[in-house]
């Protein structure tokens, strides 16, 4: 018998999930009852299992991104009760697991909504804006073959950790479904400040950040009015300290 | 037929650089008249996409994900090891080499693995200009770290995230090419099969993922980057999406499967909690470095650890590999867990996992050294099991992690069928019969940067090729055999879901193709496997809407595929009649318990053929020539 299910009481939940053919169809919410729950389960097990349900009754199942499951690819993206990622912080939907909530809740889930993520279907969007921004700029300019030995760029512990700190951005989009401008400042700024931190990005500083600002805005997302709704939900914690540092960057290239 | 590898002739430590000369070149501003199709964007295909896209190719990337940044390279942990000897303890190009040829049990190629060895020190030099933020020094050098099966720390990192970090530099060279027009991107495709005209790759079909639609590209070579086929054992530490089929599918169009059965287990995993669970999590192998390997001396000792005196105690790795310790390769790690829970040792309800404990650790380095190494694994820990490791030994568990199996290629990376390359754990070509730690993603970014750029052109050099669109007759053949594949799963409109076939296959793969194997386990698996495949094709349910994104319909097809995979896996398995590496047959031990090789009639790379729907595949043998290395018994001791 599996660790912790003899002690544990599973749960019954109740589920609010948004469903929607395709991209031109009209969405919903829909209800669902999942009985037998585990705690030990995460969240897209749960879905796992009502889709299966589904499937036995000849329903189609809840579609939903999911990959790693282990918090790093990226892709799980849901809204839940209201919250990118839903109540744990810095978590990504997969890994988020069922001992947060009680037996009987009612858990309303949603896809990321934004302008520039528009629905492909139920709970999956297109978020390949995010890889337009990144073809702008989110790179050195290192042909392969010419670089020098690696330690002969020297990199200050602490800068290295800065700029890791920021690398560390899983391109969720949680920071765009959660901001009220539907801005994607944080994972702008979050690539622009690791190589404004790292001397390997100086070539490029300027034009990397007035690149990538103005892609972001002509693909239609908004511009940063300090709401901080980012820096909540960011599963990888990224501090909303980034995008004061991608302002100061942006500032100094569009004056020089 | 004969299998040619290849290799160039002359002293090992030359072949490489000589073969760069004696390969043919595409002039610069011919490059743009081919078109290359890179199927996959892990570390293998975002390295392989940015580098021709570079040299001025016309480059094609796939990928299944919604971008390319997604693919499950990213999920590598702990680290990539390069020659650098940067720590001044005694590494060297020739020591990588060499620990990796024994870290694989001999089952290597030898000049395959001394050019991945060379190549590693290129990589980190490459990652670094890249602004990969690899952990550092006070003094702003590179800072090192041991990983298992070697005594040096040769081992580069960024934080718990290193795969992360360099597929993200990679992805960022690749994204660059895109934005110059070299690189064209299709995210969200699937490939379903190949077409080769002429005996020469010449395209791949793909499912759009989301509208459905059937698409055709043809092009002048195909690179196969898709990765292993960790999940035909349905529980891994692969990404959900992780699949098989654009390499089976290249194996049953004439691509040779090597060494199918050569699996790693990884001894670092999250326990399974129930029987609801989708995936495993791995912790990564770095913990090894702090971290003890115990279990109770005691059978059955049910005290929770605290109540469990040193005396009591028993850290196995320590007591039987003094040397190695905690860092024993891999499969060594994996099959000692094993044993002391068959022994009735192992701990948890389950009594299917063995602690890794990091209290002498934080008693010798403090709390806060222990969190700035491995913090965001502990935290990771927490969140999954609900336990706290900073007070509470990890339970970990065995899981299928990576397949050093894959497409036979040669020394150029090309399969049997030309014009197919094959990279990174999708080939089966530098780990042996066991991969190293930090050595998978070495690999992908080699065979992406610095093999495959010389490789392919001296291919297109070779060749000539006729111009073919995607009207051509035999493109329009395979097109329609895919969308058939696709109408018959949709028909059969049984009771049991994709998942409910996926999980009886991996229970039947994990019980008798796993860590121990034996040769009436695989006979059964060999009677068990076909059964359940027959059952599939009669009553499988997938939600019938081909038109939308679909996964339980793509799902179907991969199923589909580690069906008959699963089935050359124990073949392959049973036919091997020796133990070495992560193949572990149990009538072939040593009285200690390792694995026992038999190199008189094993030392061997088993090309597997496919020759037809339900006929026996043939096998091909790729002698093993050991020049430079004194084969022998491993001994981590």
């Amino acid at each position: 018998m599996a660790r912790g299910i003899m002690e544990k009481k599973n749960m019954t939940l109740h589920l609010r999930v948004w469903r929607q053919k395709n991209a031109s169809a009209k969405g919903k919410m829909v209800d669902y009852t999942v009985n037998d729950v585990s705690q030990d389960m995460s969240f897209l097990e749960l879905l796992d299992v009502l889709n299966e349900n589904l499937i036995k009754k000849g329903e189609d199942p809840v579609e939903f991104d999911n990959d790693c499951r282990e918090g790093i690819c990226g892709m799980c993206s849901m809204v839940i009760n209201g919250i990118a990622h839903g109540p744990e912080k810095g978590t990504a939907t997969c890994q988020l697991h069922m001992r947060k909530f009680k037996d009987g809740d009612t858990i309303t889930v949603e896809p990321w909504r934004g302008t520039a993520f528009p629905p492909i279907k139920d709970l999956v969007v297109d978020r390949s804006a995010f890889d337009q921004i990144m073809a702008a700029g989110g790179y050195t300019s290192c042909r392969v073959g010419a670089a020098a030995d690696a330690n002969a760029i020297l990199v200050p512990k602490d800068m290295a950790e800065k700029a890791m700190d920021a690398a560390a951005c899983i391109g969720c989009g949680a920071c765009v479904a959660a901001c009220p401008n539907g801005s994607a400042s944080l994972f702008v700024a979050a690539k622009v400040t690791q190589f404004a931190f790292l001397p390997q990005g100086h070539a490029e500083r300027k034009q990397r950040v007035l690149n990538m600002v103005h892609k972001m805005d002509e693909l239609g997302f908004g511009d940063c009015s300090n709401h901080g709704e980012c820096e909540a939900v960011c599963p990888k914690e990224i501090s909303i300290k980034h995008i004061a540092v991608m302002r100061r960057e942006y500032f100094k290239a569009a004056i020089s | 037929m004969s299998l040619d590898s290849k290799i160039p002739s002359g002293p090992l430590a030359q072949k490489w650089d000589q073969h760069k000369f004696d390969m043919k070149l595409v002039n610069p501003a011919n490059r743009r008249k081919y078109t290359v199709l890179v199927v996959g964007t892990g570390l293998a295909g975002a390295s392989a996409a940015a580098s021709l896209g570079e040299l001025g190719y016309n480059v094609k990337s796939f990928c299944i994900q919604d971008s390319p940044r997604r693919a499950h390279s990213i999920a590598a942990q702990g680290g990539i090891n390069a020659a650098k000897n940067y720590s001044n303890d005694g590494d060297s190009v020739w020591r990588l080499f060499y620990d990796t040829i024994k870290g694989g049990d001999y089952r290597a190629r030898e000049a395959n693995v001394y050019r991945l060895a060379q190549t590693s020190v290129n990589i980190i030099d490459q990652c670094v200009a890249q602004g990969v933020p690899f952990a550092r020094e006070y003094g702003g050098q590179l800072d090192n770290r041991s990983f298992g099966g070697a005594q040096v720390s040769r081992t580069f990192y960024a934080r718990g995230q290193t795969g992360q970090q360099l597929l993200l530099g990679a992805y960022g060279s690749m994204m660059r090419q895109v934005d110059q027009g070299t690189v064209q991107l299709f995210a969200r495709r699937e490939m379903l099969d190949l077409v080769v005209i002429d005996g020469k790759a010449r395209g791949i079909i793909t499912r759009n993922l989301v509208t459905g639609e059937i698409e055709s590209h043809a092009g002048d070579a195909v690179l196969l980057c898709t990765g292993g086929y960790g999940n035909v054992y349905y529980l891994s530490t692969n990404a959900k999406n992780s699949n098989a089929t654009a390499a089976w599918r290249c194996y049953k169009r004439g691509a040779f499967f090597g060494n199918p059965c050569y699996t790693q287990i990884h001894p670092t995993c999250i326990p399974v909690s129930g029987e609801y669970q989708a995936k495993l999590t791995l912790m990564s192998e770095s913990l090894r470095n702090d971290g003890r390997v115990w279990v109770p001396k005691n059978k059955g000792d049910k005290r929770s650890p605290d109540q469990i005196p040193e005396d009591e105690r028993d850290y196995y790795l320590e007591r039987k590999y003094p040397s190695f310790g905690n860092l024993v390769p891999r499969d060594v790690a994996s099959r000692n867990a094993k044993m002391v829970c068959d022994e009735g040792r192992g701990v948890g309800e389950s009594g299917l996992s063995v602690y890794l404990d990091f209290r002498d650790a934080i008693k010798r380095l403090g709390e806060d050294t222990i969190r700035e190494r491995y913090g965001n694994l502990f935290d990771m820990y927490e969140r999954i099991t609900g336990e706290n490791p900073y007070k509470v030994p990890m339970r970990i568990y065995p899981a299928v992690h990576y397949t050093m199996g894959g497409l036979w290629v040669d020394y150029n990376l090309q399969s049997t069928i030309p014009g197919l390359f094959v990279l990174g754990e999708a080939n089966f070509s530098d780990h042996g019969a066991n991969r190293l730690g930090a050595s998978a993603l070495m690999q992908g970014l080699a065979d992406g940067y610095f093999v495959i750029p010389y490789t392919l052109a001296n291919y297109l050099a070779s060749n000539s090729f006729s111009k073919i669109s995607t009207d051509h007759a035999e493109f329009i053949t395979v097109r329609e055999g895919v969308e058939n594949l696709t109408k018959k799963l949709l028909s059969i409109n049984g009771k049991k879901t994709v998942t409910e076939f996926h999980r009886e296959l991996g229970k039947i793969m994990w019980d008798y193709v796993g860590m121990g194997r034996t040769e009436s386990g695989l006979k059964h698996a060999l009677q068990e496997i076909p059964k359940l495949r027959e059952e599939f094709w009669k009553n499988v349910l997938i939600p019938n809407d081909p038109q939308n994104l679909n996964k339980n319909l793509e799902f179907a097809g991969r199923v589909a595929d580690f069906l008959e995979l699963g089935e050359l896996m124990a073949r392959d398995a049973l036919h091997r009649n020796e133990s070495c590496g992560g193949h572990f047959r149990e009538e072939f031990q040593t009285p200690e318990g390792e694995a026992q090789r038999d190199d008189g009639n094993f030392s061997y790379v088993a090309a597997w053929e496919y020759t037809g729907e339900n006929k026996e595949p043939v096998l091909n043998k790729e002698p093993l020539d050991f020049e430079n290395v004194h084969v022998s018994q491993r001994s981590y001791k």
